[in-house]
């Protein structure tokens, strides 16, 4: 295990870099994986592919140190690595770049960098500091080492990640959906980052669920299913064929034969080639026409945020019957105060809330509840559900002691049973039972099951925040679909987004919150997804230039 | 119904906390837990024995001591009695601690709702019809017991303090005004030591018919099973545990997190006090300053070995009864301060941590040692092996 000592990690391209071999880890009651494979080369940019459930994420957590696995080896330039921690796989120069960030938002980007590397008492901050500048210049990227992380746009703070996880020698990075939380042109710079990597020969391993994406920046792609490698497609696979038979042929193996069979499998076949697209382009079906009544009105509302999460000043907005009002934005903006402050669960400090034309602001969630207006929360496991209480107990949480499911404050749960097994079959909860504890669904599966719980009982206008983060492609359609069916029947949506694509799918009208205050309204159409992604960034960008 | 077959586990993250066994058929998670209830116990009463061994006393001697005197002849009746207070005391735990709020204020709620019994209950009896003086203090001493977790409930409501803090704070206090109560206003003249007046010998509660336990093991016991039936079957049982398992959930889906924060301090409050007035009228008839019969601290383990069940933490009532009873005689008999009796507690405690945490591991599909612990233990062989 040799580890500092290949720090810049020149070494000519083509020698693997990073070998799994035959890897298998179970975890009780599932195989996650079932003896993967998967080589990286160095300046290669390897794509991993696979819906959620995968094996994507233990996969690499094996590779990061995480997890061990149960059989199966990892070789490092064709030496067998014994990797047991995170801080082993960090010596041996393998960096990984999760979903979510893990610097702390009140220190300064030197702090971070030097709180997971230093093991000495003293710290010897001139000596990260040229490390810190070493590595920027290496991937041509300017970042101040004295900015505070939380001040930083998310795109800046995945860079400062990248870094950390470069510190120890950039022989393998693995990059865990790093373009979730990034503007078009975040991601953009990303990929001038990667390139520039790349061409250092750092292996790169790179884990999307867009497959516009995986075709765009990879050289490879490795496609898991159910813990399995079920496919490897060459570079020259790649570029040989047409886009359009590369996604049919990923399509078939991310989902298997039965995809092909099952119904609708041709849609969504199409689905993904719009979103490749980005679908907007061809002019998408309006949701409804603008003539519906007003149901739901924001007037000047101003509210708190809670601790880095800003809140929201100032925020007018309608809603009409039959129309999905699009809010995008990057996370962070004041998405989660909006969304409360609708919903009832946060106190507006001014402004007034309007339900079909009376006002509700000093309503609490279930009275606005029994109106009609639901809230499919983005922290499903957090907040959505109660991990320890059965699924049926979970779809019935915001009706507690109402009629007929409480009689008198009794539970009946004959009702309850009937009317969850109804649910359960109709959003195709997949679940082993209605008495299970729901904490043992699947991302997936929580979602539906939310879906179930805010969609049942008449629903008139429903809050979405980011629907369909972190679901696999078929279950996201699946969501989709549910929020146009939704509207079609009359009721009103606002969806909270920080997905670009899907805001362009679904809403007609996209209003754009940026800091906390709506910076403006972008119709649907042609160059809308530029026209938002500058208003995103729009007065982020002078402060950062200042920065 | 579909069945789950796709795999689940997808982010590091939530391995760390989701244990992701196939549900466990109902039986035997049953099973599974009344096993992991009683191993602790089992272990705490042999290394206890171990402790007699060791100071040269007879563990069998002790133990079968601790059978005679808390349950046959007349120990059981005595027990019983003990386990009035004691079951009440429990369930006004298990109401919090399912919402996950800690009251920790028991001494002094038990000692304030004791005290006014004490101090009006000579007066009430001799002057009311004797029913209605006792709903009279009952209702007093639940009251004297409610009120005094209202600080505490209030601030942990509107501002988020903790209440393991205040409770424990306001306990302090309490229990020093009910010393004041008793050496003021509450003083019986006729008598030199600091205590109240006593209860008449002729208005304690009446006993069982052909027992020598009062009626306040049923009323206990009956309230117990109120309770049992409000936290399992109804709506405000359900949103307790929603509010102890994810408070933010209960926000989420509408609760009134207020108002039940404080209605389960207050109804924790109030069966503490109600369980003094039964131990007052029943068994004691008067507070001498400066006792604490220390119900709640002897009673905590028990509630997390019954997994704040209320049918389950009956028999753990009744065992710790016994042993209280039964060991009160028995440490004399082996000639041992009676304070062994915390020390097989604590042991049962420690045990029992033990034990959660291997069940926790197990769940997990974990090892039963922590990687630490491994490391830690194989750490002096490498250090031995390397200057070769």
């Amino acid at each position: 295990m040799s580890g500092a000592g290949n720090e810049t990690g020149v070494i000519g391209p083509g020698a693997p870099a990073v070998e799994l071999v035959e890897i298998s880890k179970r975890f009780p009651g599932v195989l996650a994986n079932d003896k993967v494979n998967l080589a990286v080369n160095h300046g290669e940019v390897h794509c991993l592919l696979g819906e959620n459930g995968a094996g994507k994420s233990t996969l690499i957590s094996i590779l990061s140190g995480m997890q061990r696995p149960d059989s199966g080896s990892i070789k490092i330039d064709g030496e067998t690595a014994r990797i047991k921690s995170p801080r082993d796989a960090l010596k041996i120069g393998i960096g990984t770049v999760y979903q979510h960030s893990t610097l702390i938002p009140a220190l300064t980007v030197l702090e971070n960098l030097m709180l997971g590397q230093s093991r000495r008492i003293l710290l010897d901050k001139g000596r990260a500091r040229r490390r810190m500048e070493e590595i920027a210049a290496m991937l041509g990227i300017d970042v101040d080492s004295e900015a505070r992380t939380g001040d930083l746009a998310l795109g800046r703070q995945q860079q400062v990640e990248i870094i950390s996880a470069l510190w120890k020698g950039s022989r393998v990075l693995v990059l865990d959906e790093p373009t979730s939380m990034l503007t078009p042109q975040g991601v953009e710079e990303l990929q001038k980052v990667l390139l520039e990597l790349k061409q250092r020969g750092t292996a790169i391993i790179f884990i999307t669920h867009k497959l516009h994406e995986a075709l765009a920046v990879s050289d490879r792609i490795t496609i898991l299913r159910r813990g399995r490698t079920v496919g490897l497609l060459s570079k020259e696979e790649l570029t040989g064929s047409t886009p359009e038979e590369i996604q049919a042929k990923i399509v078939r193996l991310m989902f298997g034969e039965e995809a092909t069979a099952l119904e609708g499998a041709a849609e969504l076949q199409t689905r993904l080639a719009d979103v490749e697209k980005l679908a907007v382009r061809n002019a998408p079906p309006r949701s409804g026409d603008s003539t519906g009544d007003i149901v739901l009105q924001l007037k000047s509302v101003t509210a708190h945020g809670d601790g880095l999460e800003p809140g929201i000043s100032d925020v007018s907005l309608e809603v009409r019957a039959g129309e999905i009002l699009g809010v995008a934005g990057i996370d962070g903006n004041g998405q989660r105060a909006l969304a409360e402050v609708i919903s009832g669960q946060r106190r507006p400090r001014a402004g007034t809330i309007e339900l079909f034309g009376a006002p509700v602001h000093r309503h609490g969630v279930s009275a606005r509840q029994k109106l009609g207006l639901r809230y499919v929360t983005d922290d499903r496991i957090g907040e959505g559900i109660v991990r320890s209480l059965s699924v049926s107990i979970n779809l019935f949480l915001k009706r507690i002691g109402e009629e007929p499911f409480w009689n008198k404050g009794r539970i009946v749960p004959a009702r309850i049973n009937a009317e969850s097994e109804k649910l359960v079959r109709e959003y195709d909860i997949r679940t082993p039972g209605l008495a299970s504890r729901s904490g043992t669904l699947s991302g997936g599966n929580i979602q539906k099951l939310l879906l179930a719980r805010e969609l049942s009982f008449d629903p008139k206008v429903v809050v979405f925040h980011k629907p369909t983060y972190g679901l696999d492609v078929r279950t996201t359609e699946n969501v989709r679909a549910t929020i146009r069916r939704l509207v079609a029947r009359g009721a009103a949506a606002v969806l909270i987004s920080t997905d670009l694509d899907e805001l362009l799918e679904l809403s007609g009208e996209i209003v754009v919150l940026s800091r906390g205050r709506l910076v403006g309204t972008v119709e649907n159409g042609r160059d809308a997804a530029e026209r938002i992604g500058e208003l995103m960034i729009g007065d982020t960008r002078t402060t950062e230039v200042v920065a | 119904m579909a069945i789950a077959t796709e795999p689940r586990l997808e982010s590091p993250s939530e391995l760390d906390t989701e244990p992701a066994r196939p549900p466990a058929r109902r039986g035997h998670a049953f099973v599974v837990n009344v096993v992991r209830s009683l191993v602790p116990m089992v272990l705490a009463l042999l290394a206890g024995a171990l402790v007699l061994l060791i100071l040269g006393r007879s563990p069998v001697r002790f133990y079968s001591d601790v059978w005679r005197y808390g349950v046959e002849l007349n120990g059981w009746q005595n027990s019983a009695v003990l386990m009035a207070p004691l079951l009440l005391v429990a369930v006004a735990l298990i109401v919090v601690f399912r919402a996950n709020i800690w009251n920790l204020g028991y001494d002094a709620q038990y000692l304030l709702g004791a005290t006014l019994v004490a101090g009006y209950g000579p007066w009430l009896l001799t002057h009311w019809p004797t029913p209605l003086a006792y709903i009279a203090l009952f209702l007093m001493s639940g009251a004297a017991g409610a009120l005094w977790t209202i600080i505490p409930a209030l601030l942990r409501a509107y501002y988020g303090t903790n209440e393991i803090i205040t409770t424990l704070m306001m306990s302090f206090v309490g229990i020093d005004l009910a010393n004041i109560l008793i050496k003021g206003p509450f003083q019986d003249p006729t008598v030199n030591i600091p205590q109240t007046k006593t209860i008449p010998y002729n208005a304690t509660l009446p006993n069982i018919p052909g027992t020598q336990i009062h009626i306040g093991f049923l009323v206990a016991l009956g309230i117990a099973l109120v309770m049992h039936y409000l936290l399992t079957r109804t709506s405000f049982g359900l949103r307790l545990q929603v509010l102890g398992a994810n408070p933010k959930a209960a926000r989420h889906v509408g609760i009134n997190v207020r108002r039940l924060i404080i209605s389960a301090f207050l109804w924790s409050g109030f069966l503490i006090g109600v369980s003094a007035a039964i131990d007052i009228l029943g068994l004691w008839t008067y507070v001498r300053a400066n006792w604490n019969p220390g119900y709640g601290n002897s009673i905590i383990p028990f509630v997390f070995l019954a997994r704040l069940n209320i049918l389950a933490v009956i028999p753990f009532v009744a065992f710790y009864a016994i042993l209280s009873t039964g060991g009160d005689l028995a440490t004399q008999s082996v000639n041992l301060p009676t304070d062994f009796l915390l020390v097989l507690v604590a042991l049962i405690l420690l045990f029992m941590t033990i034990i959660e945490f291997l069940g926790r591991r197990r769940e997990l599909g974990q090892s039963y040692l922590t990687q630490g612990l491994k490391d830690a233990l194989r750490q002096p062989l490498i250090r031995r092996r390397e200057p070769k």
